[in-house]
């Protein structure tokens, strides 16, 4: 007999002192994706987010396709495009205050180039020169994270400790759907909301993790109703809707500075290319799913609105995209160019100060190196106890 | 010249007493994991940092290995000083990709901008009856990760300046704490600590002439019984305590088994893939010349943690070590 036959009869004891926390109501996001564009809402949008959103949007659309084709050209190992989700990459670049930081997963790196990255600097992890190309404390952006959901964790430690020192400072972390299926993503959202850090999740939901639909990825309603199991709200947006995101996040940001504790927003999105260059898309979905997310498309969206409401003629339109021919330009020729390389760096940023292990083997890679210089590699003998005395 | 009172501590007492002379320190430095605040931590050794410091400084976090290890590494970026306890060696093992893909690399992926001075505390290795996951010696999953510090004090007064040095180091330290020798007593004067070897040096802690065990954490002690057991064999035994195995003090090492010309690396995890592999290795290569007998291990067997009933049979003792010393007579055997 199971506990719930059994109920007549049954008369436990109520738990002792034990209530819910809060009315999970609230919690909850809206059945449907937040909409502006497309609404009576965007009439109210303002015009110079409008275009400013605009101007960063065809900027990311012109750099994932000039990345994509610098990959195809050599020069980058792998490039993962966010082409179709650039609406969810800048609304969560430009929604940030200066002093803000943003944890951003490896699909992310237009999100760092909108908040101010140099774009060449911000791939120097997909080139393969070096992991982070960039110091992650001029701009507030930490290392673009390959790992999935480890950065989230980071981002409510550094927004609990600059809530500690008094700062009033909010984190923005960036996962894929994929990425809310790891153990970090739990344990991130529990402290977050245990410890009301003033951090805020934004889950691009762009359809598959390389290939496996959400479907099989969770069983929830949404990824944003996975907020109210940790206390804290779930918002859903419509992830190609760039006023949108940015109204959603702008709240959740808000809410988190005001002291109010972190927000789960999940932006609904589509990948429209394949994982990265070395994934075959076509293995795993359909023409027609792709061609009617190019329907819905973020740029198309808030180009369609601008120049509905005549914000945007020709000639502001094409210097929008000579501008991002020009960005492109420039990218192209920086990136054809052979970095630079100094093959003692791999002993410089191990540790503060060098273990007498490294320390020898520098001198065996120095050795190597002069001698390759000099023509005379693998001549001298080595040996250890030799060295060691 | 002040007469300073020596009174008896326990290693525990020693490493809260570092811990808090830290947090008075460096108002950076914050400590944080399960239980560590109002209960003091299951082994107390964060007793009172709660009370004194408050909340905000000695943290109770939820109960999450990844989360705790994780959010340190954020703290870490924003200039703290985060000290994580893991409560059990085993219950670190759901942080270690935090370790390995993040407090490991933060430095070498940012080119040294970012690097992350945190304290991972383990109570580490068996000996006190513990049910499974709860006596595990993890530290070769550790040293064989660059951009980690591997520590282990054997002593009180190195517990209580290991964890100083591990604490103020720009770089993150894996601090094993041996739980066996957590009530090991020494006289010690808390308000006058003795001056401490920094980190990656090891220290000679019985000098002898005919054979070196090389050792660290709980082994030591029972090293330095079995030092004094082999004089009845005629044996001088030299005792060195690595303190540390990252780094590693080929120095200190070769250079008593220079003067000795046998070594027995003793260590209560593993041997197959194990530290002394590593450390028998290293000793070959610096010192061949200088052997007498092939540098031997003795070792915990390559099984899973034995239940409690059985860990001393699986432990390496006094009987053990010298059967080890005793095989040093190469030359008569072969």
């Amino acid at each position: 007999m199971t506990v719930m036959e059994q109920r007549g009869a049954y008369r436990p004891t109520p738990p002792p002192a034990w209530q819910p926390r809060t009315d999970p109501a609230p919690l909850l996001p809206d059945a449907l994706p937040h909409r502006v564009l497309g609404t009576d809402a965007a009439a109210e949008a303002d015009p110079d987010l409008l275009r400013r959103l605009h101007k960063e949007l065809v900027r990311g659309r012109r750099y994932n396709v000039q990345a994509t084709a610098l990959t195809k050209q050599g020069r980058l190992a792998v490039y993962p495009s966010s082409t179709g989700q650039e609406a969810c990459e800048v609304a969560a670049a430009l929604v940030l205050e200066e002093r803000d930081w943003l944890f951003p997963s490896y699909r992310d790196t237009l999100a760092a180039v909108a908040r101010g990255l140099d774009p060449v600097q911000a791939l120097t992890l997909l080139r393969g020169d070096w992991h982070t190309g960039y110091d992650p404390r001029e701009h507030r952006v930490a290392p673009l994270s390959t790992p999935l959901a480890t950065q989230l964790p980071h981002a409510v430690g550094l927004a609990h400790a600059a809530r500690l020192k008094g700062d009033d400072v909010v984190a923005l972390a960036l996962v894929g759907d994929g990425g809310t299926s790891e153990g970090d993503f739990h344990e991130a959202l529990n402290f977050a909301a245990v410890w009301q850090a003033p951090v805020v999740f934004l889950v691009q939901n762009n359809g598959f993790a390389i290939s496996v639909p959400l479907a099989k990825q969770t069983a929830a309603p949404s990824l944003a109703h996975k907020a109210v199991g940790y206390g804290m709200p779930g918002r859903l947006v419509d992830g190609n809707d760039a006023v949108a995101v940015h109204q959603v996040l702008s709240e959740a940001i808000a809410h988190a500075r005001a002291g109010g504790g972190p927000t789960l927003v999940e932006a609904v999105t589509y990948r429209i290319d394949a994982h990265t260059n070395a994934d075959d898309a076509t293995r795993y979905r359909v023409d027609a799913e792709v061609e009617a997310w190019r329907a819905h498309d973020p740029v198309a969206l808030v180009e369609r609105e601008l120049t509905e409401r005549g914000l945007l003629d020709e000639a502001a339109l094409q210097a929008v995209r000579d501008d991002a021919e020009a960005m492109a330009a420039d990218l192209r020729e920086r990136m054809n160019q052979d970095p630079v390389l100094d093959p003692m760096d791999l002993f410089a940023h191990v540790y503060a100060h060098p273990t007498p292990q490294l320390l020898e083997q520098e001198s065996l890679l120095r050795a190597e190196l002069d001698a390759e210089a000099d023509g005379t590699l693998g001549a001298g003998p080595h040996g250890p106890e030799g060295a060691g005395r | 010249m002040t007469t300073v009172a020596l009174k008896p501590a326990t290693m525990a007492q020693a490493l809260g007493r570092a811990l808090r002379d830290a947090m008075a320190a460096d108002p950076s430095v914050h400590v944080m994991g399960e239980d560590v605040g109002t209960l003091g931590g299951v082994f107390r050794v964060t007793d009172g940092l709660a009370k004194e410091f408050g909340d905000d400084r000695c943290t109770d976090t939820p109960l999450a290995e990844a989360g705790i290890l994780g959010a340190a590494v954020g703290m870490a970026m924003y200039g703290l000083r985060p000290v994580v306890e893991m409560q059990f060696d085993a219950f670190a093992y759901p942080a270690f990709e935090q370790l390995i893909s993040h407090v490991a690399k933060m430095r070498n992926r940012t080119r040294g901008a970012m690097p992350l001075p945190i304290t991972i505390r383990v109570p580490y290795g068996g000996g006190i009856g513990g049910v499974e996951h709860h006596s595990d010696s993890s530290e070769a999953y550790y040293m064989a990760t660059p951009g980690l510090h591997v520590v282990m004090p054997a002593t009180v007064s190195d517990a209580y300046g290991l964890l100083r040095e591990a604490i103020a180091s720009d770089d993150p330290v894996v601090f094993l704490e041996p739980k066996r020798l957590y009530w090991s007593k020494d006289s010690w004067n808390p308000d006058e600590p003795p001056a401490v070897e920094p980190i990656g040096r090891a220290v000679v802690r019985r000098p002898g002439r005919s054979a070196t065990l090389i050792t660290y954490g709980p082994s030591v002690p029972v090293c330095l019984e079995a030092a004094e057991a082999a004089r009845a064999e005629g044996w001088d035994l030299e005792v060195v305590d690595l303190r540390s195995l990252v780094p590693f003090d080929d120095e200190t090492v070769a250079a008593s088994v220079r003067r000795t010309g046998r070594a027995v690396v003793v260590h209560e995890s593993g041997g197959f893939g194990g530290p002394g592999g590593e450390i028998a290795a290293r000793v070959t290569e610096r010192c061949f010349h200088h052997l007498e007998a092939p540098v031997l291990r003795v070792a915990g067997f390559d099984i899973p943690y034995p239940p409690p009933m059985l860990e001393r049979h699986h432990l390496p003792g006094v009987d053990r070590i010298l059967d080890a010393v005793g095989r040093l007579q190469w030359e008569a055997q072969s």
